[in-house]
């Protein structure tokens, strides 16, 4: 219970920055101000917008499915808010350690995909139906190279559980039971007879034990894209065509919940792109002879400098990621439906399948 | 300069180019979000120097000057007004009301020695109607209605778009009336008696 409500916290603390930042991120790059009114330049926005939208009337339109209509923006935040059960914050703070969190993970995602359609059908509106229609067609297509990226890098790790991934990924690897007298070589490549297991730092990340998952990462960050319907990937929200598509129906506090729940999938995919490839919450520094900065920058496992060395990791590296989500959405042009599905199955699917084959290639190297 | 045409290129790398031109384009204008533009007017030698930067202004608080003799928001200066009428006859658009009474009294001159003979109970001009095109500034006599750089003045009424430049009370200008009718009574009432008089005399 008290991991549940730690995680809301941080999470709604991490999205209301978030949303302040992508109106700023916005404004900046096409030379604009951003908010300036609300609180000093403008940092209360996001909080005003969301007690504004508190405030307003709970519609429910009249030939609406009221069941569907009311339950999906409940299912949809549910469902991403699951997913960051399993996502570990330090080397001893997970909210649920369990064993196979990353099928567990690709398994409750997929859950959104129902919400999504259960807001567009419920709403009983054309441009939500379309919407909808689009976003589905598009998360379920994108999850496939996704889901192939996270298999190469699981597949080197040799491992289901994040927690385990992230002890992989530094310089603290031989304190994870289990793989006590476990090495990492650089590149992952034992003939090269360059041990970095106590080097750790960004040597031991996961894009550096097996070069094949800079790749992944790639494609990954593309499909993660799609799977939170950001630009340039967004014909499921398309303002100029279809409104706001799936939500277009939706005002007051369920609006908010969809909101968040959009902004939370971002967030989300972004853990997770840092836990599996970016070193977890590991420090990118590594030690370098007797300049020990990697052990310096860890703290100690279980004690709070060690909590919040790895939370600040973490997090550093998902803003780092969220970042570049904001900026693709303000450079890049929205991509039309068939090309869209041509990224998807011509260009990324056989190269997450290329490298899926490389990865296990690999792994036969490492050992 | 000649004009060449755009080549289509479609290979992996020029792809993998173009998008990090734009990401490239995108953080350089973030970057350059410290400058802002400050609100100078045209004719200032920084005007066309600022390319960096956010270009946009906190409008309330900030706002490029106008040019002087812009056509704005008009604003007619009573004292000087000699209610001559010509602006309204001029105005196309017909947004201004005057209604006149002679003064029965000295009622003194206008600041360039006009000397002012009527009252003006109504000076109404409905800004709403208003075409901005300067007719009345420039048939003045006076030059009491001009034009000024005030360009924000919408209203959520569009009653309040009239605005009444009369300085007079309607107490003060019933009052007016009266005294001129009076006046006009009194000299009709004389004319009477010279003419009665005069009619005697033959």
């Amino acid at each position: 219970m008290l991991a549940f409500l730690l995680t809301l916290m941080l999470l709604l603390g991490i999205v209301i920055v978030l949303a302040y930042a992508e109106r700023k991120v916005a404004a900046f790059m096409q030379d604009r101000m951003g908010p300036t009114e609300a609180g000093p330049y403008g940092s209360l926005q996001a909080v005003l917008d969301v007690l504004k939208l508190l405030q307003k009337e709970d519609i429910v339109p009249a030939a609406a499915d009221k069941k569907l209509f009311k339950l999906a923006p409940i299912l949809i935040f549910a469902a991403v808010f699951a997913g960051f059960a399993v996502i570990p914050f330090a080397p001893s703070i997970v909210p649920a350690g369990i064993g196979i969190g990353v099928f567990y993970l690709l398994a409750i995602i997929s859950l959104d995909v129902v919400g999504l359609l259960m807001a567009g059908w419920g709403s009983n509106n054309k441009y939500a139906m379309l919407g909808a229609m689009r976003s589905v067609a598009q998360i379920v297509s994108y999850e496939i190279p996704a889901g192939l990226a996270i298999l190469s890098a699981v597949m080197i790790c040799q491992s289901l559980d994040f927690q385990e991934i992230s002890y992989q990924q530094g310089a603290l690897m031989n304190q994870f039971p289990g793989m006590e007298y476990d090495m990492n070589w650089l590149f992952g490549i034992r003939e090269l007879g360059i041990n970095t297991t106590t080097i750790g730092g960004i040597t031991t990340w996961n894009i550096f034990r097996a070069p094949m998952l800079l790749v992944a990462f790639v494609i990954y960050f593309i499909a993660s894209l799609a799977e939170s319907n950001r630009a340039p990937f967004d014909i499921p929200e398309a303002e100029s065509e279809l409104v706001a598509g799936f939500h277009v129906e939706y005002s007051g506090f369920r609006f908010a919940v969809l909101f968040l729940a959009e902004y939370s999938m971002m967030v989300l995919v972004s853990l997770v792109a840092v836990v599996l490839f970016l070193g977890s919450w590991n420090t990118p520094l590594p030690n370098i002879g007797p300049v020990s900065l990697a052990y310096w920058t860890t703290g100690t496992v279980g004690e709070l400098s060690g909590i919040l060395w790895g939370v600040f990791w973490l997090l550093s590296k998902t803003f780092v990621l969220l970042f570049l989500q904001l900026q693709v959405r303000w450079t890049y042009p929205r991509l039309r439906v068939d090309q869209l599905m041509h990224l998807c199955w011509k260009v990324l699917t056989p190269i997450a399948l290329g490298v899926v084959l490389l990865a296990g290639l690999w792994r036969l190297l490492m050992i | 300069m000649e004009r060449t045409a755009v080549k289509h290129k479609t290979g992996f790398w020029d792809v993998v180019k173009s998008l990090g031109s734009g990401l490239s384009l995108t953080w350089s204008h973030f970057l350059k979000a410290g400058n802002r533009r400050t609100p100078e007017y045209v004719s200032d030698e920084n005007y066309f120097k600022q390319k960096d930067g956010l270009v946009t202004l906190k409008y309330p608080y900030e706002a490029i000057p106008v040019p002087d003799n812009g056509r704005y928001r008009l604003h007619n200066e009573i004292d000087d007004c000699i209610v001559c009428d010509l602006c309204a006859k001029v105005c196309p658009v017909n947004c201004i009301t005057i209604e006149s009474v002679k003064a029965t009294e000295d009622i003194g001159t206008t600041s360039d020695g006009t000397k002012k003979r009527l009252y003006a109970p109504t000076f109404d001009i409905d800004m709403a109607k208003c075409c901005y095109c300067g007719l009345c500034t420039t048939v003045c006599p006076t030059d009491c209605l001009t034009m000024t750089p005030v360009y924000d003045f919408s209203e959520v009424d569009i009653k309040n778009m009239v605005y009444h430049f009369t300085d007079l009370t309607p107490e003060q200008a019933e009052e007016k009336k009266q005294m001129f009718a009076k006046q006009q009574e009194e000299m009709a009432a004389a004319k009477a008696a010279a003419l009665a008089a005069r009619k005697s005399n033959k």
